[in-house]
């Protein structure tokens, strides 16, 4: 099993997910995050009072899969996020050791 | 002085008219058949009948202040609370309400009294403390001979006036000064610094005092020192813009910076609340500088007009100059203009004409966007929200404006003649701007001393500024235990 997370532009979100869905992904977990790479950030200005912005905000999405969905499950975070433009984000991939179902107590692929 | 003759008039005339009514009402025990147009027997003629009160005027009156109460509660509170950290929203809130309601007490018990009854040049005397004397049926003057409005809601307006412009200072110490140092300050300077200046500007006898020149000089001898100078200032530039803005220069070079200041990033933490305290501002400002016009004329229509236009050419003179400037056009920044150009009218709302309103809201918005982005960047001082910048200085612009723009030849009133019932020919411009610089020049010393005073006492009796972890943790949860948002 693999937990795939990927850092992506918060409008590309709902495009991510119909994409996960498509191939069969069960579920993902989303947060809102701030960071920065390469792109670089803003500054805005209150009244001259000039504020670099450095982190700008991202969305994190968690999936964990089947280790045979992985080259699918990248592929579609891939084209659904890109807009080809600095700042579309990246991908993780880890290794996943367990999952627990919590309601039934299944573990491992039955439990994704 | 005319006000007591009124006063006393309008008693007069309460007792003869309702002598017949008992007498009606011991004859109707008697003889219920007795013919009620007996009632209507004359009484006594007065020797002048004492002025009623217009029910227009007093109904105009009533929703003018109405307005006032709004546009500071909830919207300098607001247009002030969307500019600091969310830590701090809550703080600048409380200060705006407890200021207002504390100081709507302490007009009702002397602040009335000293501002607007007759005393010295400086201060008013003691005869409505505790608005003793005052019934439903106490009238004050207006602008014109002959016209009165209950003196009540007259004292509810200006109550509302002595109320907003303290809570006015509170942003240029916003997010770093006690709760209980705001209350103590607020006391001290507006009982030495708005009573006497709103006494020195706008206290006179009313026009029915301006009958011969002799009379007029004598009646002019009661007023206060700054109307003596011959300045005019219709709403308030210099009583309440001026005289907050200096009194919030000096409380932030007194107080200091905010930790941090210049080195983290402090943006507004909603300008949506800000657009909307800006735009209650804007509404409320009708009753204040219409309502200031004390009837409901073609005059007040025309303050009106000048109020509209003012602020909507500041709003858009910041707009279009920061946009040239800084590259981008900014809700801050058109909301400020706004704001630059209400305190900029307000003076001279009901002496120019609307062409010279729009040119002074035009200046207004330019040099008060100077002043908030260069002025106190090239001084350093941490006037959190810019309270000198846009009050003082829109404020200074507006007064000495006045004097330019009520000139006839630039579309403007001119000065009326109380004794001669007619405009005054002869406009000068130079004279009038140097009486106008007696109230701007006045206000300002007057009003940066009590401030400076007033702080000092302040820090010694509780001490001005919260300890620096308070400082950082932010004054709503550690000054008032709650919070603006649970998110």
């Amino acid at each position: 099993m693999k937990l795939v997370t990927a850092v992506i532009k918060p409008f590309k979100l709902d495009e991510v997910r119909e994409a996960l869905s498509a191939i069969g992904v069960q579920g993902i977990t989303v947060t809102e995050v701030k960071g920065f790479g390469r792109q670089k950030g803003h500054t805005e200005l209150y009244r001259g009072a000039e504020y670099v912005v450095d982190f700008l905000p991202k969305v994190k999405i968690e999936a964990a899969i089947k280790t045979e969905l992985l080259d699918q499950v990248i592929e579609a975070i891939e084209k659904s996020a890109n807009t080809g433009k600095i700042g579309d984000g990246k991908i993780f991939v880890f290794d996943l050791e367990q999952v627990v179902r919590i309601r039934t107590g299944e573990t491992g692929a039955e439990a994704l | 002085m005319i006000r007591k003759i009124l006063m006393l008039l309008a008693l007069c005339g309460t007792v003869a008219l309702s002598i017949p009514v008992f007498a009606d009402e011991a004859k109707a025990a008697d003889t219920a058949t007795a013919p009620a147009a007996e009632a209507a027997t004359p009484a006594a003629p007065a020797a002048a009948p004492a002025p009623v009160p217009n029910k227009g005027d007093t109904a105009w009156m009533i929703v003018a202040t109405v307005l006032v109460i709004l546009m500071t509660i909830p919207g300098l509170a607001l247009f002030y609370g969307g500019m600091v950290r969310a830590k701090n929203m809550l703080s600048v809130l409380m200060q705006v309400f407890a200021t207002f309601s504390l100081l709507a007490i302490l007009w009702a018990i002397y602040g009335y009294s000293i501002a607007f009854t007759e005393g010295g040049a400086f201060f008013g005397g003691f005869s409505r403390v505790f608005l003793s004397g005052v019934t439903p049926d106490s009238t004050v003057a207006t602008f014109s001979k002959g016209v009165v409005i209950p003196e009540y809601i007259y004292i509810a307006f200006q109550l509302t006036f002595a109320a907003i412009t303290p809570a006015l200072i509170i942003g240029a110490f916003a997010e770093r000064v006690k709760f209980s140092a705001v209350l103590l300050f607020m006391v001290l300077w507006f009982t030495f610094s708005y009573l006497p200046v709103a006494h020195m500007v706008w206290y006179w006898a009313g026009p029915d005092a301006f009958t011969t020149a002799d009379a007029a000089a004598k009646a002019s001898a009661t007023a206060g020192f700054i109307w003596q100078k011959g300045a005019l200032d219709f709403a308030g530039g210099t009583v309440v813009h001026i005289n907050a803005g200096i009194a919030g220069l000096v409380g932030c070079l007194m107080i200091g910076k905010r930790i941090g200041f210049n080195k983290e990033a402090m943006p507004p933490h909603s300008l949506t609340m800000t657009m909307i305290g800006a735009s209650l501002l804007w509404v409320g400002w009708f009753g204040f500088n219409v309502g200031s016009n004390l009837e409901s004329t073609g005059f007040a229509a025309m303050v009106f007009v000048n109020t509209l236009l003012a602020t909507a050419s500041a709003a858009l003179a910041w707009m279009f100059v920061e946009w040239g400037v800084r590259g981008q056009p900014t809700m801050l920044g058109i909301a400020s203009g706004a704001v630059a150009g209400l305190v900029a009218i307000t003076p001279a709302c009901g002496y120019v004409g609307p062409m010279g309103a729009i040119v002074l809201g035009i200046i207004a918005g330019i040099i008060c966007l100077w002043a908030v982005v260069g002025l106190k960047h090239m001084m350093g001082y941490d006037d959190t929200l810019d309270v000198f910048g846009v009050h003082c200085i829109g404020g200074i612009i507006g007064a000495l404006g006045t004097a330019i723009f009520c000139s006839p030849k630039l579309g403007g009133t001119g000065v009326y003649d109380y004794v001669a019932n007619a405009t005054a020919p002869d406009y000068s411009i130079a004279t009038q701007f140097v009486s106008q610089a007696w109230g701007v020049g006045t206000t300002l010393v007057w009003s940066g001393v009590v401030a400076a005073i007033a702080y000092k006492i302040t820090d010694l009796v509780i001490g001005l500024r919260v300890p620096e972890d308070q400082e950082r943790e932010g004054l709503d949860s550690t000054l008032h235990g709650e919070k603006a948002y649970h998110m």
